[in-house]
């Protein structure tokens, strides 16, 4: 999601971005075209109208004439009033000091309330803690049934009885005194925010458990609506976040923008799948970036930790700069790369992607191609390519199923693209120097900084690799990546340009 | 091939070069991913300075702290609570299984309490004695509030202010008047007939949609309605991936008078809606109602799957004469893309707009009639068994703006 949205904002400040000198009329223009963009991607009218009025007054004010770059400077409104609207910082769950912590969840009906109810679960289990599920969905069939099918999934306890929706959450409490469970999720059914007597009833839910926290539930493919319901709620109940749903659909997320702007509550938590571990913590500062189009480094990182294996992605990593990277790390590298997910999602985030390549389609099924090939070469082979002649070739071919042009093709490329990564390793070293140098200066580059030009580097050479002036602080708020200069991610290498054979032909 | 390739090896690249350093950055940063309580006590702050050495099993250790004291707890509470709750049918105002006489309610006795919110808005403009560009800017604020959509809101306007200039309308009411008359216009003339095949065999009806829009509930609702027309009504549980849904949907089947026809928890949910076909069969069951699992539209493999299930579904003794895609009236301009998709997947014949009695006024099928031509074939106004009427273009306009 927010894809389509972060296409139209990177085609409207690319414009501004250019110009180095802004009238109003261009400003207008700019704007008329942002509230487009957000109302398509069913943010509120009124959000729109606010937000689109705050930009405007800032970017016609004080602020553009002292700017040296206005088309910069407009850009960097847009990101502060984006990042501002979407609002702050990732929430802290504070455990009640006197067990259990109960957490209410409300919504319509078909936001996900019993699904989500179990991923928190699972979320708090994660985080150490006992919870206990507490279905007081009583009016859905099978709800609960559902609840106790995930709960065991889960190894969660869950408690409910055939009584009426008060009394089975007050009990839901006690159950969890008697048992010693330290957080308690409260499921109730889904309600309708015009429905007087059912926002009632969830108000007496909410009066006899007490919560420390209630959450609204709320789809992603929302649309104007998402504002009337999360108000609503938030009179009833005093809502304490947003578990925002479905957001591995495409929707564009105007209910994510939405909602924290009017009342005044971040998104807590997101889900982001079908299987119950896909959720968790919401970083609304991180989503900004994304929707301009600069990449969520820090998720991506974050996903990189849990699949990639540190110290052998080092080491491969510093083979393929010094022009020692075989098939057989590639053939590694692959495998932890592939439990990423599917390689679209995985670019999507990361920042300075041209907009050509994030759109490819690009087809996994490609990369197990690319896999069998390699698998069908011998490890000697897979050391070294030169080994490989026409009556090797031909063999390999037969072992993948491919066919031996595709064979010397992929080698032809594997052997070019180490050649590049070894010439930009080597210039890496002395851009390092230089760059260290510089660390001082580029500290606070603002926003929209992105790294063009394929001829950037990564700066990197031994053992401890690292990206200088990577500060996560930074990279949250989008600043593009001062010094990372992905190899060939800018301007060249992609398109086919100065890489020499890397273009998508 | 090469794109691929190079794309891998940049991930490589980027990713082992940034773990380093990050990895412990954050490690010192962010109080909020640890575990708060458990065992390992640890400092809080981690230093900045050494890259390499970042306690990267740590959490692990934490979590597997978790899962052996788990079980423990368990034990004592889970068959408690276990033994609390029958699958019992929830004490909810249970409609009378009698034979019901189905009253169809109305959309406005429904909608009545949900339209004050826009009334007044639309009162406004109707009380206006000119059109001035409030006015406009008014009426464009109103139908992008019930998610009819930049696109088509601008056009519905151009369209307006040639007609106020050619026939010289003058007052809010008039202007209000002409777009109700547009919109129902532009609403008519569409099939919403819900079939039955010619053919021998049974009929089979499947319901697509998206997660959570009521696909289940619906297939409810028409199966009470239909049974009370006199059809001898089959269920199919396609909804084999989300727990207990063939419980939700044996739950209607008994309130509705229906049999139901369920698989495995898991299971291919062509082959359930093949047995469903088979059963009916072979029950001389007419028609068959075709459950199947929310799948977000964006999903490849699931669209594979659901393309099965309406090539298999034809390939017994039935036939397919509704693909329904039920949709939820919240849903905003994501809406259309979700028609287009799942229509390229297996053919829409029609939609079933849910969840109409809230403050969603679903003016995203306005866009679905025109851009794509499949009608709204039914209506859902709440969780009661009779909650399902047929389309109508002038109550909806209506509704839309009463």
């Amino acid at each position: 999601m927010f894809e389509a949205l972060s296409d139209r904002f990177e085609g409207v400040l690319g414009r501004l971005r250019g110009k180095g000198l802004l009238t109003e009329a261009d400003v207008d223009d700019a704007m008329r075209e942002i509230r487009l963009a957000l109302l398509e991607a069913d943010v509120n009218f009124t959000v729109v109208k606010n937000f689109v009025a705050r930009v405007r007054e800032r970017a016609l004010g004080e602020e553009l004439s002292k700017a040296l770059n206005p088309g910069q400077q407009v850009v960097k409104i847009v990101n502060e009033e984006l990042t501002r609207t979407l609002g702050g910082e990732t929430i802290r769950i504070a455990y009640s000091a006197k067990p259990p912590t109960v957490v209410l969840m409300a919504g319509l009906q078909g936001s996900g309330k019993t699904t989500n109810s179990a991923k928190l679960a699972r979320w708090f289990k994660s985080q150490g803690r006992h919870p206990l599920l507490v279905g007081a969905d009583l009016q859905r069939p099978a709800a609960v049934e559902q609840l106790r099918t995930l709960g065991r999934q889960l190894e969660v306890p869950v408690f409910s009885e055939a009584t009426d929706p008060v009394a089975v959450a007050a009990a839901g409490i006690a159950e969890a005194r008697r048992t010693g469970r330290d957080v308690v999720i409260v499921d109730t059914a889904g309600r309708l925010a015009i429905d007087a007597e059912l926002m009632d009833e969830v108000r007496r839910i909410s009066e006899a458990v007490n919560p420390n926290y209630t959450f609204l539930v709320i789809d992603a493919m929302t649309g104007q609506d998402a504002v009337t319901t999360a108000e609503a709620f938030h009179q009833t109940l005093e809502l304490d976040g947003v578990i925002l749903t479905k957001l591995d659909g495409d929707a564009r997320g105007g209910a994510a923008l939405s909602v924290k702007e009017v009342v005044g509550r971040p998104i807590a938590f997101a889900s982001t799948g079908e299987k119950l571990d896909e959720f968790d913590l919401f970083h609304p500062d991180r989503l900004a970036g994304r929707i301009l189009g600069m990449g969520d480094m820090l998720t991506l990182i974050e996903k990189a930790e849990q699949v990639f294996e540190k110290e052998e992605t080092e080491a491969a990593a510093a083979r393929l700069l010094e022009g020692q990277f075989t098939f057989e790390d590639f053939l590694d590298q692959m495998q932890q790369l592939k439990k990423m997910g599917p390689l679209s999602g995985v670019l999507g985030m990361m920042p300075g992607v041209p907009k050509e390549v994030r759109n490819a389609q690009i087809d996994d099924r490609e990369i197990a191609r690319v896999e069998a090939i390699i698998r069908s070469m011998t490890p000697a082979e897979r050391r070294d390519p030169d080994l490989i002649d026409q009556s090797r070739r031909l063999r390999i071919a037969k072992g993948s199923g491919s066919d031996p042009t595709r064979v010397a093709e992929l080698i032809k490329q594997f052997k070019e693209m180490s050649k590049m990564m070894k010439r930009m390793g080597g210039m890496g070293s002395k851009k390092l120097a230089k760059s260290r140098r510089k660390a001082g200066k580029t500290k606070g580059k603002g926003p929209g900084g992105r790294t063009t030009g394929g001829g950037r580097v990564a700066p990197n050479t031994k053992a401890p690799l690292r990206l200088p002036n990577l500060d996560p602080t930074t990279l949250g708020k989008g600043s593009g990546l001062p010094d990372l200069g992905l190899p060939g991610l800018g301007d060249g290498g992609f398109g086919g340009g100065s890489g020499g054979g890397f273009g998508r032909g | 091939m090469s794109q691929v390739l190079i794309i891998a090896l940049v991930l490589v690249v980027l990713l082992g070069t940034g773990l380093g350093l990050v990895v412990s950055r954050r490690r010192g940063r962010s109080g909020i991913l640890e575990p708060p309580s458990p065992a390992p006590v640890r400092p809080a702050r981690t230093t900045l300075v050494e890259p390499e050495v970042p306690p990267a099993s740590e959490p692990d250790a934490a979590t597997v702290d978790v899962g052996t004291t788990e079980p423990a707890v368990e034990s004592e509470s889970e068959p408690e609570s276990e033994a609390k709750l029958e699958p019992e049918p929830a004490p909810e105002p249970q409609p009378e299984p009698e034979p019901r006489v189905i009253e169809k309610p109305r959309f406005r006795d429904r909608l009545s309490k949900a339209r004050n919110a826009l009334s007044g808005y639309m009162g406004a403009i109707g009380g206006r004695s000119k059109i001035d560009a409030e006015t406009w800017d008014e009426l464009e604020e109103a139908l992008i509030l019930a998610d009819v959509g930049v696109n088509a809101t601008q056009e519905l306007l151009t369209h307006l202010r040639a007609q106020v200039k050619a026939q010289g309308l003058s007052t809010g009411e008039e202007l209000l008047t002409a777009l109700k008359a547009e919109l129902t216009v532009r609403l008519t003339g569409f099939d919403r007939e819900l079939h039955f095949s010619d053919a021998e065999g049974p009929t089979v009806w499947l319901f697509v949609g998206v997660n959570g829009v009521g696909k289940t509930t619906t297939i409810g609702k028409l199966g009470a309605r239909e049974v009370a027309a006199g059809h001898r009504v089959i269920m199919a549980a396609g909804d084999t991936f989300r727990a207990a849904a063939a419980e939700q949907l044996g739950m209607w089947a008994d309130r509705a008078g229906a049999e139901l026809v369920r698989g495995n928890e898991g299971g291919d949910p062509s082959a359930v809606i093949f047995d469903g076909v088979a059963a009916a069969a072979a029950r001389g069951a007419d028609l068959v109602l075709g459950d199947t699992a929310g799948r977000l539209h964006n999903k490849t493999n699931l669209m594979e799957e659901l393309r099965k299930v309406r090539r298999v579904a034809d390939q017994g003794a039935g036939t397919v004469t509704e693909v329904l895609l039920v949709l939820d009236a919240t849903t905003g301009q994501n809406g259309l893309v979700q028609a287009q998709q799942f229509t390229d997947a297996v053919e829409l014949t029609g939609v079933v707009l849910t969840k109409l009695d809230g403050s969603a006024k679903g003016g995203i099928v306005i866009a679905i009639h025109e851009q794509l031509g499949i009608p709204v074939k039914a209506v859902g106004l709440g969780e009661g068994i009779d909650d399902l009427v047929p389309f109508d273009a002038a109550e909806f306009v209506d509704a839309l703006f009463s």
